[in-house]
C-alpha cells in the first residue's frame, strides 16, 4: 500500500473526527465542507473518479450550504 | 499496514454513530450522520482497490490495463447524491420541530404534542 | 434516558461493535487484492459487448440499470419531502407579504460588484463543463449525477451574484419542477421503450456503435441527459427552498435585518 494511500486515509480520519467533535453548527458546516475536500482526494487515490466528482460538488459545496441555510432558518425563527 | 483502510472505515463509522448519540443540536446530528454515511463509501472503494489497477476508464488506455473494480463505484457515485438529498430532508424536519417545539436539543423534546 | 445513562450504554455497544468489526477485517479480502471476479466480467461485457468507455456508467445505466431509477426516485421523493416540510404556513406567508411587496426591485444586501461580476463571468463557463460533463459520461469520467450537481451549484453563481430578482423569477416559474419531472419520467420512458421492443424494462435498444465514440453505448447517453435534467432540478429545487425564507425577508440595510449567517 502506497504512502499516498495511508497518507489520505488517516487525514480523513482525521477529518471526521473533527466533524463530529465541533459542536458549534455554523463552525461545524466549514469543517464539513473540508472534510467533503479530502474525501474526494482520497476517491480520486483510489482510483475512482467519478465517485470523486459527485463527492466534491456535493460534500465541499451543496451540503455545508443546505447546513447553513437550515442553521438561518432556525436562528430566523428564533429571532422573530 | 494492509489493514489501515478498514480501520478508517470501522472509526468513521464509530466516530459518527458517537456523535449521533452525543449530540445537543439536531442540525448536529445530521451532520454527524453524513459522517457515518462517508464509512460507507470509503468501505466500498477499499473493497474494490487492486494494487496497481487504473481508473476503470477506457477512453485512453488500451483495452486489457488492469483497472479497479467499476462496480463499487458504480453503487458510490450515485449513493453520495442520494445520500445527500436525504441528508436535506432530515435537515428539514429538524427546521419543522425547531418550529413546532422551539428548541433544536433532543434532551428537551419530550412528548408528541404539537 | 437520560444522557450519562446513554452515552453509557454507547460505550459498551460501540466497543462490542468495533471489536466484531475488527475480527471481519482481519477475515476479508487484502486491501488490493487482484481478485474480482464481478468487475472484471462488467469490464468485459462495458467493453466488448456494449461499446462503452467509461465502465462505470455502462454499470450504473446498462447493467444495473434499474437501480440507479430507484437511486433517481429516491432523490426525487426527498426533494419532494423537503418541499412539503418547508412550506410556508399561513403565518408566515402574512408574515412575509408586506415584505415581499416592497422587495423585488433592489438586490440582496450590500454585495460588493467583484464578486457580483465574477459570479456573471464564472457561469456560463460553469453551465458549459456541467453539460460537457453529463454529454461525455459514456466516454470519460462523469455522467449523469455528476453534470447535474454541477450544473445546480453553477445556478446558485447567481445567488452569489445577489441578482435577487433573477432568482426571484426562477423560483415563481415553476420551470424547474417541470423539468425535474421531465427528467425522472425520461428515465421510464426509456425503459419501457425498451419493454416495447424486446419485451425487458431498460433494454438497450439503440445501436452501440463504436467503443469510443460520442454516438456510442446505446441508450447510456440519453439515460444519462435523463438522469442530469432531473438531478439538476432537483438539487436547485431543494436549495431553492432552503434560500427561500433567507432572500424573501431580506431588506438592503433595512431594519428586518435577517438572513444567512444569524
Amino acid at each position: 500500500m502506497s504512502v499516498l494511500v495511508a497518507v489520505a486515509l488517516v487525514l480523513t480520519a482525521v477529518g471526521g473526527t473533527a466533524v463530529v467533535l465541533t459542536r458549534e453548527p455554523v463552525h461545524q458546516a466549514i469543517v464539513l465542507s473540508v472534510f467533503g475536500l479530502l474525501l474526494a482526494i482520497l476517491f480520486v487515490v483510489l482510483q475512482a473518479p467519478d465517485v470523486a466528482l459527485s463527492q466534491l460538488v456535493i460534500g465541499a459545496a451543496v451540503l455545508p450550504l443546505m447546513v447553513l441555510l437550515a442553521i438561518a432558518k432556525v436562528r430566523r425563527g428564533e429571532r422573530g | 499496514m494492509n489493514l489501515l483502510p478498514y480501520l478508517v472505515t470501522g472509526w468513521l463509522f464509530l466516530a459518527g454513530l458517537y456523535g449521533v448519540v452525543s449530540s445537543t443540536n439536531l442540525i448536529h446530528t445530521v451532520v454527524s450522520l453524513s459522517v457515518v454515511q462517508s464509512a460507507t463509501y470509503v468501505l466500498l472503494l477499499t473493497v474494490g482497490f487492486r494494487t496497481g489497477g487504473t481508473a476503470p476508464v477506457f477512453a485512453d488506455i488500451p483495452l486489457g490495463t488492469a483497472v479497479v473494480d467499476p462496480l463499487v463505484q458504480a453503487l458510490a457515485s450515485t449513493d453520495v447524491v442520494v445520500g445527500a438529498t436525504v441528508s436535506a430532508l432530515l435537515l428539514s424536519l429538524a427546521i419543522q420541530v425547531h418550529k413546532r417545539s422551539g428548541t433544536l436539543n433532543p434532551d428537551e423534546l419530550r412528548s408528541l404534542s404539537g | 434516558m437520560s444522557r450519562r445513562g446513554r452515552l453509557a450504554v454507547f460505550s459498551v455497544a460501540g466497543l462490542g461493535l468495533a471489536v466484531l468489526l475488527v475480527a471481519a477485517f482481519l477475515d476479508a479480502r487484502p486491501f488490493g487484492t487482484a481478485f474480482h471476479p464481478l468487475g472484471d466480467a462488467s469490464v468485459r461485457a462495458s467493453l466488448l459487448e456494449r461499446a462503452t468507455a467509461n465502465t462505470v456508467a455502462s454499470i450504473t445505466f446498462d447493467q444495473r440499470g434499474l437501480d440507479t431509477m430507484g437511486e433517481e426516485f429516491i432523490l426525487f421523493a426527498a426533494v419532494l419531502g423537503a418541499a412539503v416540510l418547508l412550506r410556508r404556513d399561513r403565518e408566515e406567508r402574512e408574515a412575509a407579504a408586506p415584505d415581499e411587496r416592497r422587495e423585488g426591485r433592489g438586490q440582496v444586501g450590500h454585495m460588493p460588484e467583484v464578486i457580483r461580476l465574477a459570479g456573471y463571468l464564472v457561469l456560463p463557463f460553469v453551465v458549459v463543463v456541467g453539460i460537457y460533463v453529463v454529454a461525455h459520461g459514456h466516454l470519460t469520467p462523469g455522467g449523469g449525477f455528476q453534470g447535474g450537481v454541477i450544473l445546480a451549484t453553477g445556478l446558485h453563481l447567481v445567488y452569489l451574484a445577489g441578482d435577487y430578482p433573477a432568482l426571484r423569477w426562477l423560483q415563481t416559474n415553476r420551470i424547474f419542477e417541470v423539468s425535474e419531472a421531465a427528467g425522472a419520467a425520461g428515465y421510464v420512458l426509456l425503459g419501457l421503450a425498451g419493454l416495447a421492443a424486446t419485451g425487458a424494462f431498460l433494454y438497450n435498444v439503440m445501436p452501440y456503435g463504436q467503443l469510443g465514440q460520442l454516438a456510442s453505448a446505446g441508450t447510456v447517453p440519453l439515460l444519462n441527459a435523463a438522469v442530469g435534467i432531473e438531478v439538476g432540478s432537483g438539487v436547485v429545487l431543494l436549495l431553492a427552498e432552503f434560500l427561500e425564507q433567507t432572500l424573501v425577508l431580506r431588506e438592503p440595510g433595512g431594519n428586518r435585518r435577517a438572513g444567512a449567517g444569524g
